[in-house]
């Protein structure tokens, strides 16, 4: 039913951790020629399985030591509207990512901070001021770790 | 430290990290011999640690992702080590994050369906060590991924 084989997932699970490794150095570890995984790589470039890539940068290194995830409830559905809220959250420069959710919150924001009280301005100045915003739930990153998934 | 060009070069791969070394040092005003020696640099300090590419696990049939977030039974010591390790042990979590709040960690999980994702929940989910609380959060969209640095 699936069109991709376990040797486009083990590309897939090679990818998601080094990007920038060649095709010839792909397939000799998975036992392809240079051409066939160049191809496999187009074919999941061009189905968008591998929908893009991102550079790893040390937040820390760079001065941003702290990332707090908020749950955000809208206070006043209905009467604001959720684009203007979107359009808003979207813009702040702090705010790495949004999500849409359904459950005890309505969003899901992953902010990033230089320290705490770098945190604060950001979550009094930017975040309470969003149009709409109703309660707020504030969970400070420890630790992270990507997996591969079902790869 | 970094410098303005620095800056200018990790700003422009976050947004394009693909790109050629040629285009980054028209875009950053620079040269690519410069440009390729200050990657070498932020990549020695462990700056810039590398470049991985993103999966759409909705093109491979994934439909489904969930926040699972979990408060756990504190009083044993155990806890946190003991849930970890069962959790990364299960194929449809993405992601494991910890926290410093009211939620100690959060799991992703994807599902190909809503009866694929009762499954996982029932059988695999429920069964992890030392759970107190749970709830979860089902992703409708997401509005903002990128992940980036206000650098």
């Amino acid at each position: 039913m699936t069109p991709w084989d376990d040797l486009d997932f083990a590309l897939l699970r090679a990818l998601s951790q080094d990007a920038t490794q060649s095709a010839g150095s792909l397939g000799r570890g998975l036992g392809l020629s240079q051409p066939a995984t160049w191809r496999r790589i187009k074919r999941l470039q061009e189905a968008g399985v591998l929908a893009s890539r991102r550079i790893d940068l040390d937040a820390e290194a760079l001065g941003f030591g702290v990332t707090v995830f908020l749950g955000v409830k809208l206070a006043t559905k209905g009467r604001v509207s959720l684009e203007d809220f979107e359009r808003a959250v979207t813009a702040i420069p702090e705010v790495q990512t949004v999500q849409h959710v359904l459950g005890l919150y309505d969003y899901r924001l992953r902010v990033v901070a230089r320290d705490i009280s770098d945190f604060e301005r950001v979550l009094r100045r930017r975040i309470m001021a969003l149009p709409g915003v109703g309660d707020v739930e504030a969970n400070v990153l420890l630790s992270e770790e990507r997996l591969s998934g079902p790869l | 430290m970094l410098d303005d060009l620095d800056r200018r070069i990790l700003r422009f791969l976050q947004s394009d990290p693909a790109a050629p070394i040629a285009e980054v040092a028209e875009r950053c005003q620079s040269q690519p011999a410069t440009v390729a020696r200050r990657l070498e640099r932020l990549k020695t300090q462990g700056i810039l640690r590398g470049q991985y590419a993103v999966i759409d696990w909705v093109v491979l049939g994934y439909a489904v992702e969930v926040s699972l977030r979990f408060t756990l039974d504190k009083t044993n010591a155990k806890a946190f080590d003991e849930f970890l390790a069962a959790a990364r042990e299960i194929r449809q979590v993405t992601a494991i994050q910890t926290f410093l709040g009211r939620v100690d960690v959060r799991l992703s999980v994807i599902a190909k369906d809503m009866a694929d994702y009762q499954k996982l929940y029932r059988n695999e989910i429920l069964s992890l060590p030392h759970i107190s609380e749970l709830e979860a959060l089902m992703h409708v969209a997401t509005l903002k991924t990128a992940e980036t640095l206000p650098l």
